[in-house]
């Protein structure tokens, strides 16, 4: 029934081009312009996707796009399970993404564990007006005096810190020498930096680099003896667990995992990191940074993974071990064929089901590409794909390695497009955010979060690929999307016919 | 491994076995952890009265408050008017945010659109934001007005609405007689509920008096219409609902202002209505005429109620009526106003949730409660179970501010039920935690974040407030009206039968108690 597996390429390619002139019609010219430069049909054998990225959203068009504090505190910091991270600001930011990213971790919340707190230091008028530099002083004192166990602090600014003049990075210098050299990492993410989440994660990065590693003395004993197996999870925020169904397929390969950046990772485990072997990248947008100081500085390599599908993760497997002697590489082959079974059956049961089914993706900076394997391995075909906050370097890795020709790429997608995208090619399955999930619901298109895994999860891994399979099935395969339409309503789809 | 295809494991039970418990105990040495003794140590000492009291000695620091800031009520107000878009002026992560957070409660669609403002706008103003940003909302989702507030970004900077869109229709980005009401919304200043009051204000008073001096001022002939304001609400949809539903069994002409029980709630039958029901702006413009505007939040509406006042309206307003008493004085009041009788109907739907509580009330007359939430919506509920014989024990609104605690001290103290009650405005949740070790309760009435609460103190959670993330469509439930107050009566039941289930259930220990009849 999808339209797309019903014609040949160069028919589908001129299919999108035309339906992108379509879409690009409603604008005032100056935007159309503008858009134009990010909506593009992938022609096969090029570098890259073909569309500008990492550029402002242009007002008013109802972006998908968040800011870069979504970035540092709701990516790269909020996940540090045992540091106590501040919304520092007014009440908002922090209240709307407080418990919400579904980072797990292991620990007792509020005694040792802080992730799914909300602290702020709740700003009012007089903040605004006189500066928050005294508040934000007293309140490092509250957290020490009533979080006794916490670690470390960060303070995560929201837009007014930076338009007020605020000097965090003197309160926090202070009082970390007030408290005996206590981490406390002032993050200058506020929101109207940059252009989306993206700047958020440099910039979080940085202030890794500037007070985290700035900080720790070389020849800082390490916690425990170092191995030649020591590797570093970089990038993966143990959504639903995802880091854990990951680092158990590393140690089962005979590696030994130092540290987790960031999902269910420790202060520790961030100052440890500089003794791996290795750092293994698998969310490369928002962590590239860090891995790179890390190679020039303290020169660790660094590879990049892809847990998402059996294929995928038999090719990143032998990729690690590459890095490592034969008993790593006779490990990872090891876990390979332990866990082809599971495999099998996963695809046997699942793949008939979803067999040629399409969909389109959007999501942030590095699913875009990474879960094309993963639907693929269950016979899916990925039509049209684009990325919240991806930069021309993530478009390259697309073109390169994941999208066929003539699949539709759309940058920082609007509401009005990607609306009009999925109505004329009518996927079987979009894949994209909560602010989307329910417009495409509403039109009959089943629908999976997937920055969330719309609560369900892990993904990544072997055990991950079994759920990610059954959660696609039970989403397009529900009964109720036959039953959308009232049987007295003729018609099917009146929408469709019309725009044909 | 504990992974098959035939019975897939996700996270709720994968990392139980052992495989997941070795490898999370072996991950333990890397993360320095603190002595399991000390984590004890702290953990019971924050159940102390000691702990509490340098809790609630916090000048500066705020743990998980229960309010959100002001632009997020002024999205919430304005969907409420036909095709409206909600246009928010200053970074777009916060529009984002406001998005993700109605939908997650809702389970719908939320739109609305930033102006996107980035560093340069922050150094130059976002003038150029507002012009193009209308311009294109205009031309891209064809909306009939296109309401404008800020986040804290464009009112830190000192952006003037005003001048922004009278400058930007100069421009042509919308034409020179589309409707863009605006409101200055500094989330820096009271919390989503000020939004609202300040968004539905800015509203009125664009139709009311002459579009920001662009057409006459409204000339007011009083009618005998009546004005209902919902406030903000995450039970909207069934409330506003059950609210127009009386006022026509009344046969009440009337207006109900920001009306967003139809765009959280539209049906999934293959279209998606980015825009649906809501004040026609016909309505809004001729709501000038009523009689009198009552409003079912007095917390959500002090300034546009005000402004009612001044245009020669009676104006009433309701602290979020649940209940008999509550919802007698509101059908009262509407039957005083239209100089309407109140139907049979009503009086027997009164009928049936006095019969309700007199069958249950031995349940709970008696259980002592802990209450947080918006403050209307405490003192709704507190009231409530004043009525049903329970003891409210600890009411706490971040949100509620010196006039709100007076207010509720007064309904307390009216109560033989209310006299062992404390009353907490611009407390947060660290604060009812202490509250709950220090001087438990037997159930706890709050949002889902009551969930921690619940965890850490098992007080038995009831979930009624903003938002409710973790349980599904309850919004689509009316909780004011008689109807209304069946519902809230039977979700308080259910907890209450769960827990003594809950406490009975232990085979060979407690077969006793595990009653069949309750
Ligand atoms: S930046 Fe300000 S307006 Fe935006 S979400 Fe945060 S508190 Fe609210
Ligand atoms: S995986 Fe996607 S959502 Fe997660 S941090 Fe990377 S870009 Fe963001």
């Amino acid at each position: 029934m999808s339209l797309a597996t019903t014609n040949s390429v160069a028919e589908i390619r001129a299919r999108n081009k035309e339906l992108i002139e379509e879409v690009l019609k409603v604008y005032p010219e100056k935007t159309a312009k503008r858009r134009a430069k990010h909506l593009n049909v992938h022609q096969a054998g090029k570098s890259d996707c073909g569309v500008k990225s990492n550029i402002k959203s242009i007002p008013g068009v109802m972006t998908i796009r968040g800011c870069a504090y979504a970035g540092s505190k709701g990516v790269v910091w909020g996940p540090i399970k045992d540091m106590v991270h501040i919304s520092h600001g007014p009440v908002g930011c922090g209240q709307y993404s407080w418990g919400s990213r579904r980072n797990y971790y292991v620990g007792t919340t509020g005694i040792d564990s802080f992730v799914t707190l909300q602290f702020t230091s709740d700003f009012q008028e007089k903040d605004i007006v006189f500066g928050g530099d005294k508040k934000l002083d007293k309140i490092l004192d509250e957290i020490q005096e009533l979080f006794p166990l916490n670690n470390g602090i960060t303070i995560q600014s929201e837009c007014p810190v930076g338009l007020i003049g605020d000097d965090i990075e003197a309160v926090s210098r202070a009082k970390s020498k007030e408290y005996g050299g206590k981490t406390i990492v002032p993050v200058r993410c506020e929101g109207f930096r940059g252009v989306s989440q993206s700047l958020g994660h440099h910039i979080a990065n940085d202030a890794v680099r500037d007070w985290i590693f700035g900080h720790i003395e070389a020849e800082g004993k390490p916690k425990f003896e170092p191995t030649p197996y020591d590797v570093a999870i970089i990038g993966d925020y143990n959504i639903g667990g995802d880091a854990w169904s990951s680092r158990i397929l590393l140690e089962e390969m005979g590696l030994r995992v130092i540290a987790q950046w960031s999902g269910d990772g420790s202060l520790a485990e961030l100052e440890a990191t500089p003794k791996a072997k290795l750092n293994i990248l698998h969310c490369y947008r928002s962590m590239n940074y860090i891995s790179r100081h890390m190679e020039e500085k303290f020169g660790i390599p660094w590879c990049e993974y892809n847990f998402f599908g059996p294929s995928k993760i038999a090719d990143s497997l032998r990729r690690i071990a590459g890095y490592f002697d034969d008993e790593i590489k006779e490990g990872a082959e090891r876990v390979i064929e332990k866990y082809q079974p599971l495999v099998d059956a996963v695809i046997a049961k699942y793949r008939p089901r979803l067999e040629g089914k399409t969909v389109m993706l959007y999501v942030g900076g590095l699913r875009p590409r990474h879960v094309i394997g993963a639907y693929e391995d269950l016979g899916m075909d990925v039509i049209g794909t684009g990325y919240e906050f991806g930069h021309n370097d993530d478009y390259q890795r697309t073109a390169q390695h994941y999208v066929k020709d003539s699949t539709l790429i759309y940058d920082d997608v609007n509401g009005y497009e990607f609306e009009r995208f999925v109505e004329k090619l009518q996927p079987d399955l979009v894949g994209s955010g909560i602010k989307e999930k329910y417009v495409f619901q509403k039109m009959s298109v089943p629908f999976r979060q997937m920055h969330s895994w719309d609560y369900s999860g892990p993904y990544h891994g072997y055990d991950g690929f079994a759920i990610f399979a059954r959660d696609m099935d039970m989403a397009v395969n529900s009964p109720i999307w036959k039953r959308t339409k009232a049987p007295w309503k003729e018609a099917p789809s009146a929408k469709l016919q019309a725009a044909e | 491994m504990p992974q098959s295809a035939e019975h897939v494991l996700d996270h709720v039970e994968l990392f139980r076995g052992p495989e997941y418990q070795q490898m999370l105990a072996k991950k333990k040495i890397f993360e320095n952890p603190r002595d399991p003794a000390e984590v004890e140590r702290i953990k019971e000492w924050t159940k102390t009265a000691e702990y509490r009291e340098k809790n609630f000695a916090r000048e500066a620091l705020a743990v998980n408050p229960a309010k959100a800031c002001q632009p997020l009520g002024a999205v919430f107000a304005s969907v409420g008017f036909e095709r409206t878009l909600p246009f928010v002026h200053g970074s777009q992560g916060c529009v984002a945010y406001y998005r993700s957070h109605l939908s997650r409660h809702f389970k719908e669609p939320s739109s609305c659109v930033s102006s996107s403002m980035t560093e340069d706008a922050a150094v130059f103003g976002g003038l150029n934001n507002m012009t193009d940003g209308l311009a294109n909302s205009y031309k891209m989702y064809k909306p009939k007005m296109i309401a404008v507030s800020t986040t804290c970004m464009a009112e830190v900077i000192g952006d003037d609405l005003n001048a922004f869109i009278k400058t930007s229709k100069e421009k042509g980005s919308v034409p020179a007689d589309f409707d863009v009401p605006f409101a200055h919304t500094p989330a820096f200043v009271g919390s989503h509920v000020t939004g609202y009051d300040n968004a539905l204000k800015g509203i009125l008073e664009h139709f009311w008096d002459g579009k920001a001096g662009t057409a006459p001022k409204l000339e007011r002939k009083p009618n005998g219409a009546i004005n209902i304001i919902g406030g903000f609400d995450g039970y909207t949809v069934g409330n506003l609902r059950e609210i127009k539903r009386i006022l026509e069994l009344m046969g009440i002409q009337h207006t109900v202002l920001a009306d967003n029980s139809e765009v959280f709630d539209t049906p999934t039958d293959g279209e998606f209505r980015m825009y649906d029901g809501g004040t026609t702006l016909k309505d809004a413009a001729n709501a000038i005429h009523a009689k009198a505007t009552i409003s079912m939040q007095q917390w959500c509406t002090e300034k546009t109620l005000s402004f009612a006042a001044e245009h020669g309206q009676d104006v009433l307003s309701f602290n979020y009526p649940v209940g008999l008493s509550a919802t007698d004085d509101f059908i009262v009041a509407l039957s005083r106003i239209s100089g309407k009788e109140i139907p049979e109907q009503l009086a027997r739907e009164r009928g049936r949730l006095v019969d309700a509580i007199a069958d249950s009330s031995a349940h709970v007359h008696g259980k002592k409660f802990a209450i947080y939430g918006d403050p209307d919506l405490c003192y709704g509920l507190a009231a409530f179970l004043l009525e049903l014989g329970a003891e409210p024990t600890h009411v706490l609104s971040t949100n509620g501010n010196k006039a709100w605690q007076e207010k509720m001290q007064a309904l307390l103290a009216s109560s033989p039920f209310g006299q062992g009650c404390q009353v907490y405005p611009g407390r947060d949740l660290w604060h009812m935690r202490s509250l709950l070790f220090t001087e438990p309760v037997d159930f706890l009435i709050g949002n889902t974040y009551g969930k921690y609460l619940e965890r850490d103190t098992a007080t038995p959670l009831i979930r009624i407030g903003f938002p409710i993330f973790d349980r599904h469509h309850h919004h689509r439930s009316p909780i004011w009206g008689y109807q209304g107050g069946l519902n809230v009566l039977v979700k308080i039941l259910d907890k209450i039968f769960d827990e003594i289930d809950n406490k009975t259930n232990i085979l060979g220990k407690t077969d006793y108690s595990f009653d069949i009849i309750r």
